[in-house]
C-alpha cells in the first residue's frame, strides 16, 4: 500500500489547488464578484485530497456544500468550477447550481449538496447500483460532523451495512455544526463510534495528514470492493475560515483558530515530503506556481465566459 | 377483451417492465416474499429474486434517496411506499435530490424513477394512513404526478412512468385495486400528459381522477336515468397537465364540475378551474365552475363521518342538479 512518488504529488499538488482556488473564491466574493453564498474548507484539504486519492478513476463520490474540494480532487476542472461561482453558462452546472450544487457525473462526482446528510441516501443508492451491476465501483460518501445527526444518516448506513454496499462514509469531522460545537451536538465522542451500531468497522484518523487519510480510506475502499461491506471513517481536521460567508466567528477563540493553522495539512506534507527526500523545495515550489497560474487563467477564462440567456431559463427541468 | 383487477394490471405493467430491461427494480417495505402491503408486488420476488425485489428496513428517506442514487447510476428503481401518508417521510429526497438534481446540475444528470403508493380513505385507516395529496407533488418543478383510475390505464401509465426519464410520483387509489375493468393481452403503452374522455356526453362536463372518475361514472349512470348527459373527464396525470382535452369539452358541454379525492383548499381541482376560467373555454360557461373536494380535515375514523369527508356519489348527483337547476 506504499504511494508512488507520483501520487505524492498529485496529493500536494490537489491540497494546493484546493487552498488557492478557496482563497481566490474568498477574494472574488469580497470584490463582489460571486453571489449568494459559500461555504470554505481551507484547513481542511487533506481529508478530500487523501479520501479521493484512494480512489480508482471509475469510483463515484457524493459531496456536500462545503465540497469544493471534493470536486476538485476527483478531477474537477478549475475554470468550469470558477465560472460556476460566478453564475456563467459555461459552469459546471450552466450558473443554476451554483457553489452548493456542483455535480461533475462524467468524473464520477455526483454531486454537492445544499442540504444536510442529503447525499447520504444517494451515495447509499449508488451502490447499491454497483453491486447490483457488478461493476465493481466503489462510492466515498463524504458529509460532516453536524449531517451524522441526521436522520437519514441513520437509515442510509443501515441500509448500506444489511445489503453489504461497496461505500465508504467519509464523515469530515471539523468540530463545529455551523456554531454549535460538536461536544454539544453529539453524545458519541468520535462520529466513527457510531459505526458499531451499524456492525461496520469505524475509525478515526488525523484528517489534516493526508497521507493517514490515505491508507485508511484505501483500506476501507478495498474492503468494499472486495464485497464485505461498507466502513465509516472519520476525518478529525477544522475549518479555519467561518461557516459561510456572513459568518463572525464568535463561538471560537483565535487562539483555537491559530493552533489549528499550525496543523496546516499542506504545510506538513510539504515538510514531510522535503524531509524524506521525497521531492525538493524547488520541485514542490514550482508545482506551486503552476497551481497558481492555472488559476489566474481559469478565473480569466469565468470572467470572459457569456451569461446564461434568460431564454433558457426553462431548460433542464425535465429530461 | 379480458376484465383484470386494477391491482393485477398494475402487477402485469411492472412485471412486463422488468422482464424488458433489466435494470428496472423494485424497492420497498415488505415488497418480496410478502408482495407488499396491499399485494402489488406478489409473486414478482419469486419470480425476479431478492436483488430485483427489494425489502428494505423501515427507512423512507433512505428507500428514496437510495432510488434517486441508483437512478442517477443508470438503473430505473419503482420504490414502493407503503402509505402514501409516508411519503411526507420520504420528501427531502424526492423533492430536493430527485426533482431538484437535473436542474440545478445544468441538465446533465437523469434520475428516471418511479415512486408509488396507495393513497385514500375508505377502510377505517384513520388521518395517517388515509389522505390522498398527490397535488402537493405537482407543486414541485422536476416531479411528474400519475393517478390513474382504471385497470387499463394503470397498466398503461405505470409502463411509461418506468419508461420516463423522470422521477414520477405514482398515486393509486387504495379502493381502486379490486376495481375490474377491460385490459387487453397485447402490450399497451398509456402516455403521460393526456387525459382520457371515460363518458361522452352533452349537457355537463365533470373532471374526476382516481377514485373519483369511478363515482364521476356512477353518478353519469343515474342521472342519464333523469335524461341529462354527462361528459367525464380524467386528466390521469396531474403533472403534465392536458388542460386541451378538459377545455375542448368544456367548450362543449358550458358547463364543469371538477371532483377530487383531496382536501379542497388549494387543490388541483383549483388549478383546473383557474385552467378553464383564462382559456377560451370561459365564453362558454353556462354557469359558474364547481369544485367538489375532500374537506379541509384529517380523515376521521368513524365510518359515517370519514364517508363523509370526501365526495360520494350522491353529493356529485345532487351538485349537477343543482348547477342545472
Amino acid at each position: 500500500m506504499s504511494l508512488t512518488r507520483d501520487k505524492k504529488l498529485w496529493m500536494y499538488r490537489k491540497m494546493l489547488e484546493i487552498r488557492h482556488f478557496e482563497l481566490e473564491v474568498d477574494r472574488l466574493f469580497k470584490a463582489n464578484m460571486i453571489w449568494g453564498t459559500c461555504h470554505l474548507s481551507v484547513g481542511e484539504e487533506a481529508s478530500a485530497v487523501g479520501s479521493i486519492a484512494a480512489l480508482e478513476d471509475g469510483d463515484m463520490i457524493t459531496s456536500t456544500h462545503r465540497g469544493h474540494g471534493h470536486c476538485l480532487a476527483k478531477g474537477g476542472e478549475l475554470p468550469e468550477m470558477f465560472a460556476e461561482l460566478l453564475g456563467k453558462e459555461t459552469g459546471y452546472c450552466r450558473g443554476r447550481g451554483g457553489s452548493m450544487h456542483i455535480a461533475d457525473l462524467e468524473k464520477g462526482n455526483l454531486g454537492a449538496n445544499g442540504i444536510v446528510g442529503g447525499g447520504i441516501p444517494i451515495a447509499t443508492g449508488a451502490a447499491l447500483a454497483s453491486k447490483m451491476k457488478k461493476d465493481g465501483k466503489v462510492t466515498l460518501c463524504f458529509f460532516g460532523d453536524g449531517a451524522a445527526n441526521q436522520g437519514c444518516f441513520h437509515e442510509a448506513v443501515n441500509l448500506a451495512a444489511v445489503n453489504k454496499l461497496p461505500i465508504v462514509y467519509i464523515c469530515e469531522n471539523n468540530l463545529y455544526g455551523m456554531s454549535v460545537p460538536f461536544r454539544k451536538a453529539s453524545s458519541v465522542e468520535n462520529i466513527a463510534d457510531r459505526a458499531a451500531a451499524y456492525s461496520m468497522p469505524g475509525r478515526v484518523v488525523d484528517g489534516n495528514d493526508v497521507e493517514a487519510v490515505y491508507e485508511a480510506v484505501k483500506e476501507a475502499v478495498d474492503r468494499a470492493r472486495r464485497g464485505e461491506g461498507p466502513s465509516l471513517i472519520e476525518n478529525k481536521t477544522y475549518r479555519w475560515l467561518g461557516h459561510s460567508k456572513s459568518d463572525a466567528n464568535v463561538y471560537r477563540t483565535k487562539e483555537e483558530i491559530e493552533e489549528w493553522k499550525q496543523r496546516c495539512p499542506i504545510k506538513r506534507y510539504r515538510q514531510k515530503l522535503i524531509n524524506d527526500g521525497a521531492a525538493s523545495e524547488q520541485e514542490l515550489d514550482r508545482i506551486e506556481k503552476e497551481v497558481e497560474q492555472a488559476i489566474q487563467e481559469a478565473i480569466e477564462y469565468a470572467k470572459n465566459s457569456p451569461e446564461p440567456r434568460v431564454e433558457d431559463i426553462m431548460d433542464g427541468v425535465y429530461a | 377483451m379480458p376484465e383484470k383487477l386494477y391491482i393485477d394490471a398494475l402487477r402485469e405493467g411492472l412485471r412486463e417492465e422488468m422482464l424488458r430491461d433489466e435494470n428496472v427494480f423494485i424497492i420497498g417495505e415488505d415488497v418480496g416474499l410478502y408482495g407488499g402491503a396491499f399485494g402489488v408486488t406478489k409473486g414478482l420476488f419469486q419470480e425476479f429474486g431478492e436483488d430485483r425485489v427489494k425489502d428494505t428496513p423501515i427507512s423512507e428517506a433512505a428507500i428514496a434517496g437510495a432510488a434517486v442514487g441508483a437512478a442517477l447510476c443508470g438503473m430505473r428503481p419503482v420504490a414502493e411506499i407503503m402509505f402514501f401518508d409516508f411519503f411526507t417521510i420520504a420528501m427531502d429526497q424526492l423533492v430536493n435530490q430527485g426533482a431538484k438534481n437535473r436542474y440545478m446540475f445544468g441538465g446533465k444528470a437523469k434520475v428516471p424513477m418511479v415512486i408509488r403508493g396507495p393513497m385514500g380513505c375508505g377502510t377505517g385507516a384513520a388521518a395517517q394512513h388515509s389522505q390522498s395529496f398527490p397535488a402537493v407533488f405537482a407543486h414541485f418543478p422536476g416531479l411528474k404526478v400519475v393517478m390513474p383510475s382504471t385497470p387499463y390505464d394503470v397498466k398503461g401509465l405505470i409502463k411509461a412512468s418506468i419508461r420516463d426519464d423522470n422521477p414520477v410520483v405514482f398515486a393509486e387509489h387504495k379502493l381502486l385495486y379490486r376495481v375490474k375493468g377491460e385490459v387487453p393481452e397485447e402490450e399497451y403503452i398509456v402516455p403521460l400528459g393526456k387525459a382520457d374522455i371515460k363518458r361522452k356526453g352533452k349537457d355537463i362536463t365533470i373532471v374526476a381522477g382516481s377514485i373519483m372518475v369511478i363515482r364521476a361514472l356512477e353518478a353519469a349512470k343515474q342521472l342519464e336515468q333523469e335524461g341529462i348527459d354527462v361528459e367525464v373527464v380524467d386528466p390521469r396525470t396531474l403533472k403534465p397537465l392536458d388542460m386541451g382535452t378538459i377545455v375542448d369539452s368544456v367548450k362543449k358541454t358550458g358547463r364543469v364540475i371538477i371532483v377530487e379525492d383531496d382536501p379542497m383548499s388549494f387543490g388541483w381541482g383549483a388549478e383546473v378551474a383557474a385552467g378553464i376560467a383564462s382559456s377560451s373555454a370561459f365564453d362558454y360557461l353556462d354557469a359558474p365552475i364547481k369544485r367538489l373536494a375532500g374537506l379541509d380535515i384529517p380523515i376521521p375514523y368513524n365510518p359515517n363521518l370519514e364517508k363523509h369527508a370526501v365526495p360520494q356519489v350522491e353529493d356529485i348527483v345532487k351538485a349537477i342538479k343543482d348547477i342545472l337547476e
